[in-house]
């Protein structure tokens, strides 16, 4: 009992960083959610939010084009995330640059390529039409179209990183003693390589999802105020409208949105990882 | 190898090959339009130069955002890694129950939208009265950095056998001696690679320093999103192409120190 209770000196250590994230983040979180669910205001205020028509288009807007962003990451995620975790040598050195190096540059010069990049006289545009796929330059930038590409581009390294930390500790030879006991290819894809990589896919979802619809910087650069979606509308509440009743209402819709992802991803990512 | 075997491993190489490029794409048409000589952006560009660096250089706007993104930077960066790897060794050291739980709330900014956490810093500074931009930008910083420094710095010290420094010490070194000689170097790079991580997630934040900068005190990624918005030209390139080259640098460091798929484990 005594032992049980005596506080190990060593954990004074952990004290300072942990007291401090307490009082600089947790609490005002906290007091963020307690004053849109209490305060003046309090509920009513989601009562009105969703009782507008116009929030339903912003709720549609950000949960369509994070599920598209999302989609776009995996189909293209996965691929990449496989072959980083077969290959070795220059082409495993390649892919991880390919992913850590723009992981660790802004959102905002990133942003500001893909305005570049999706002009009328851009790249996309000059490919396409180069070869033939478009008859004339289009404009993709202030389109939804410009704003999941830019965004899956951002987001991409989320879906492979947790993918490729699964699939690098599956061992090779169970393909290879599924190929021996006569499975077929495609059987063996989705009843080994698939199964036992879904914890990694499940997280990298989540990432790649709970990110896209809270973003803000890529669509204010690359789809402009035309499209509004929660994230857009709470940093306009609060640097532009000063609605702060509104943007604090929307900002615990984002974080109820994003903290239910997170906890239920972990918890299926956990299951699976187990069941297999 | 099956037909159906080649032709879904050769898809899987396209694909990978194609995703590689579109990853790099933003840096590169960055790089290329920083030293062309269009004014519009134009690619390919008609000509080489070094004009817009030359603008950049006379700039008015943004080298004091650069540098005061740099101080923010340097200094949230240094708290954190002072409190974070406190807080590591005494979180693997201490016996308590509940230490999962700890580690994810001190991971969570990461996960959490920055935009929500501002909000939510913003109304409590207020709410304390705290005004000055500096005090609330260094405040908010080392909530950016912190996780960084903790994650790493954690997963680095859960390898380290601390056995190893009971060794030491019967091999006759005093126990400080034996921290420094047997804990400090293998500690190192982790400690190096989070804080050079820190150090861009804090140079880069865009979604909780808006919150606390005003007219006189901008980052720089507030300032670059403020001219692209306002008179877009291929100074912006400029740069950001810098900024890639810093990002190229810590990569750099980073795979000496701990390797390229150390860096990957996220």
């Amino acid at each position: 009992m005594s032992t049980a209770r005596r506080l190990d000196p060593v954990l004074l250590l952990a004290a300072p960083a942990v007291i401090y994230l307490a009082i600089v983040y947790g609490l005002p979180l906290l007091f963020l959610l307690g004053r849109s669910l209490f305060g003046a205001g309090g509920l009513a205020s989601f009562g009105s939010f969703f009782a507008d028509p116009f929030s339903w288009i912003i709720l549609g807007n950000t949960l369509r084009s994070a599920a598209l962003v999302t989609l776009v990451c995996l189909v293209i995620g996965y691929p990449t995330a496989l072959v980083l975790a077969r290959a070795g040598g220059l082409v495993q050195a390649a892919i991880l640059v390919a992913i850590i190096l723009p992981l660790s540059v802004g959102v905002v010069v990133k942003a500001f390529a893909w305005q570049i990049v999706l002009r009328r006289d851009g790249i996309v545009s000059q490919i396409m039409t180069g070869i033939g796929l478009w008859s004339e330059p289009q404009r993709l930038l202030f389109t939804e179209t410009g704003l999941v590409i830019g965004a899956a581009n951002i987001f991409v390294p989320f879906m492979i990183l947790p993918i490729y930390s699964v699939l690098k500790l599956v061992d090779p030879r169970l393909g290879e003693a599924a190929a021996t006991l006569g499975a077929s290819p495609l059987y063996r894809f989705f009843k080994v390589a698939l199964p036992l990589s879904l914890p990694g896919i499940v997280t990298g979802i989540a990432f790649v999802f709970s990110m896209a619809a809270s973003m803000y910087v890529i669509p204010s650069l690359v789809i402009g105020d035309r499209f509004q979606t929660l994230a857009t509308l709470t940093g306009r509440s609060f640097l532009f409208m000063r609605n702060e009743q509104l943007g604090s209402t929307t900002a615990v819709v984002i974080l109820a949105l994003t903290v239910a992802i997170v906890v239920a991803s972990s918890w299926l990512s956990r299951r699976l990882g187990g069941a297999s | 190898m099956t037909m159906i075997e080649k032709i879904a491993g050769w898809l899987t190489g396209i694909l990978a090959f194609v995703t590689v490029v579109f990853l790099m794409t933003p840096l590169v048409v960055t790089v290329a339009v920083s030293f062309g000589s269009s004014a519009v952006f134009t690619l390919p560009a008609p000509s080489w130069s070094l004009r817009w660096y030359e603008a950049l250089m006379r700039s008015r706007d943004l080298w004091p955002p650069v540098f005061a993104s740099l101080k923010l930077a340097v200094l949230s960066t240094a708290i954190a890694l002072v409190l974070g790897t406190l807080c590591a060794i005494g979180l693997l050291r201490g016996r308590f129950r509940g230490r999962e739980v700890v580690v994810t709330f001190l991971v969570s900014p990461l996960m959490l939208p920055g935009l929500v956490i501002g909000i939510a810093m913003l109304e409590s500074f207020r709410a304390a009265g705290l005004r000055d931009v500096w005090a609330s930008l260094i405040l908010a910083h080392v909530v950016i950095t912190l996780p960084y420094v903790v994650r790493t710095v954690f997963a680095s010290l859960s390898l380290f056998d601390f056995t190893l420094i009971d060794a030491a010490r019967t091999l006759g070194l005093t126990y400080p001696k034996a921290v420094m000689k047997v804990l400090v170097p293998s500690l190192a790079p982790a400690f190096l690679t989070s804080g050079m991580f820190a150090f861009l997630a804090s140079m880069d934040n865009y979604p909780i320093s808006i919150f606390f900068t005003d007219a006189w005190t901008k980052t720089l990624p507030i300032q670059m999103l403020q001219y692209v918005e306002e008179s877009p030209d291929p100074t912006i390139a400029a740069i950001s192409s810098l900024l890639i080259l810093l990002s190229i640098g810590v990569l750099v460091i980073g795979d000496r120190l701990v390797g390229l798929r150390r860096m990957a484990d996220l």
